[in-house]
């Protein structure tokens, strides 16, 4: 029976070791995230951005390379899905290339630059994610810190939302269909936070969470426009899921427009 | 045999934890882990809309139950039909173990995956199985007294090696570690278990043993290169899933086999059951 004993601590102390490793921290790296420890700074007025006296930043991501081909997501797993996709199969919008040799999707943003002490006023309209044909539409967003987003279901099927942020407060819900919109914020500036459907595992989108009102998400002609920006030299960032980061740095006068291309390499 | 029948449910119970282990295993590789977000009750039902990745991890649930019940119905059982106090005590070892890992289960789901909830549950779940198998065994050999490791440390070594695997495996499954010490992990388990299965005489129990951890080196480079394969897929492919399931139950058997290794006198004899 003393031999069971000795036998039992040594199993326990693996299992023991295996918490203190375990709790020791880590992560994945499913996409560039990067992220500040706190929220949009406070003092002051709420400021927005100045539309008739401010800089205009406006640009285009080209893709350089051969397109990869968008890979064909199974959604068998649930009748609703393939019903929904039934003429054509869903395919993934990891990287999705233009026709006019841009990239979608790419996340546009002012990571440097702007005064510290400035705070802005967050928009009172809430930003949209829909669960529609079992993807994310759209498939990358961006709001402000404090913003709220709006999550739909337009399915006739189950979906549970997941954001993974690392700074900002996880949380996992399921949505039936039919059921009105999931209204959350997130306080914190955050890029690329990776958004799943477990029901659904080929359903991915990301959310980008910043303090400032400017930035944008390249759509469908692979173009940006950021508005209102006070004069002053910034850094310019694009980050996108597959191909990561890349920024510039721009200088830009009252009522200047300045051009920012970039290229990403396939 | 003292008790036929209690036996008989003891090994039925060892098969259901195991499948239970293969049903875990099945969510993880899915994805499917937190598709029901609610727990006790599954998208505040008894019975959610079984579509997509909530079948899965339904199943497991309804599973858990049924193992939980099962159990603690053996623990029952052995404490008013067995007159071993070691393998009574394993009984009640074994449903502590199994509520444990139900709580561990719950609070993966309500805490959203904390890392070493995750891991532990995994890690729970082959003690749960190690425990019932150890309880099959001593009913099977008839062993009056518990005793492992009477001639030689190798197998409880081997028993250990094959926990440890365990414990690293989850760690890479779950991103807090790479695959490296998982590979080294491999080298020595195996090195380990081929001692253990050359100095014990008992044959069938020890080749069972190393076939089912060479098996398991096997599944392992599978898993792995199917992982490497897939890395860029934008969902869990069949291929992948397969192996990692595989990797999985066939780790669990050989934790089995090595513990009944570890506890098998050193007689010649006829084998030792393994659930």
């Amino acid at each position: 029976m003393r031999k069971f004993w000795i036998g039992s601590g040594l199993v326990s102390a693996l299992v023991a070791a295996a918490f203190t490793l375990a709790s020791c921290g880590g992560g994945s790296t499913e996409a560039p995230k990067t992220a500040d420890s706190g929220a949009a700074p406070a003092g002051g007025p709420a400021a927005t951005p100045d539309m008739d006296n401010g800089g205009t930043i406006t640009g285009k991501v080209t893709f350089d390379g051969t397109a990869p081909k968008m890979a064909i997501l199974d959604t068998s797993a649930n009748p609703v899905c393939a019903k929904a996709h039934a003429s054509s199969p869903l395919r993934s919008e990891e990287v999705v290339v233009n026709p006019n040799g841009t990239l979608k999707n790419v996340f546009v943003w002012v990571s440097a630059g702007l005064p510290a002490d400035k705070t802005w006023q967050v928009p009172s309209t809430p930003v949209e994610i829909d669960q529609n044909g079992c993807e994310y539409k759209p498939h990358v967003i961006a709001l402000m810190a404090g913003q709220n987003l709006s999550i739909k279901n337009s399915d006739p099927t189950n979906h549970n939302i997941h954001p993974q942020p690392s700074v900002n407060q996880e949380f996992n819900e399921s949505q039936a269909p039919g059921t009105p919109p999931i209204d959350k914020t997130f306080p914190r500036q955050e890029i690329m936070i990776p958004v799943k459907c477990n029901v659904h595992n080929w359903m991915r989108s990301y959310i980008n969470v910043v303090s400032s009102p400017f930035f944008a998400v390249t759509g469908d002609d692979g173009t940006f426009s950021i508005k209102g920006l006070p004069p002053g030299t910034y850094t310019l960032e694009i980050v996108h899921e597959k191909y990561g980061k890349q920024d510039q740095q721009i200088t830009v006068g009252a009522k200047e427009s300045k051009t920012a291309d970039f290229t990403v390499k396939g | 045999m003292d008790n036929a029948w209690l036996h008989r449910f003891a090994v039925m119970v060892a098969v259901c934890t195991f499948l239970l282990v293969v049903a875990g295993s099945l969510v993880t590789s899915n994805d499917a882990a937190l598709s029901v977000p609610d727990w006790p009750l599954s998208y505040g039902r008894l019975v959610p809309p079984l579509e997509g990745g909530i079948r899965y991890e339904f199943a497991h649930r309804a599973m858990a139950l049924l193992v939980a019940i099962l159990t603690i119905t053996l623990a029952v059982w052995l404490e008013r039909a067995e007159p071993r106090r070691w393998i009574r005590r394993l009984g009640w070892a074994a449903a502590v173990a199994v509520l444990l890992q139900a709580i561990l289960g719950g609070a993966a789901v309500r805490l959203i995956t904390p890392k070493a909830v995750t891991i532990a549950h995994a890690c729970l779940a082959e003690i749960c199985f190690g425990l019932v198998v150890a309880i099959v065994v001593g009913q099977e050999l008839r062993l009056d007294s518990f005793s492992w490791a009477v001639e030689t440390p190798a197998p409880l070594v081997a028993a250990i090696a094959l926990f440890g695997q365990a414990i690293l495996g989850a760690m890479v499954r779950y991103g807090l570690t790479g695959v490296a010490f998982h590979i080294i992990g491999a080298a020595i388990a195996t090195i380990l278990v081929m001692w253990a299965g050359l100095r014990i005489p008992l044959r069938r129990p020890a080749l069972a043993l190393l076939t089912l951890t060479f098996s398991q080196v096997f599944l392992g480079l599978g898993s792995y290169m199917a992982r490497v394969v897939n890395l860029a897929t934008p969902q869990p492919m069949p291929l992948t899933i397969a192996f990692t399931v595989a990797h999985v139950a066939v780790g669990s058997l050989a934790f089995g086999a090595a513990i009944a290794l570890t506890m098998a006198p050193p007689v010649a004899h006829g084998g030792v059951a393994l659930a």
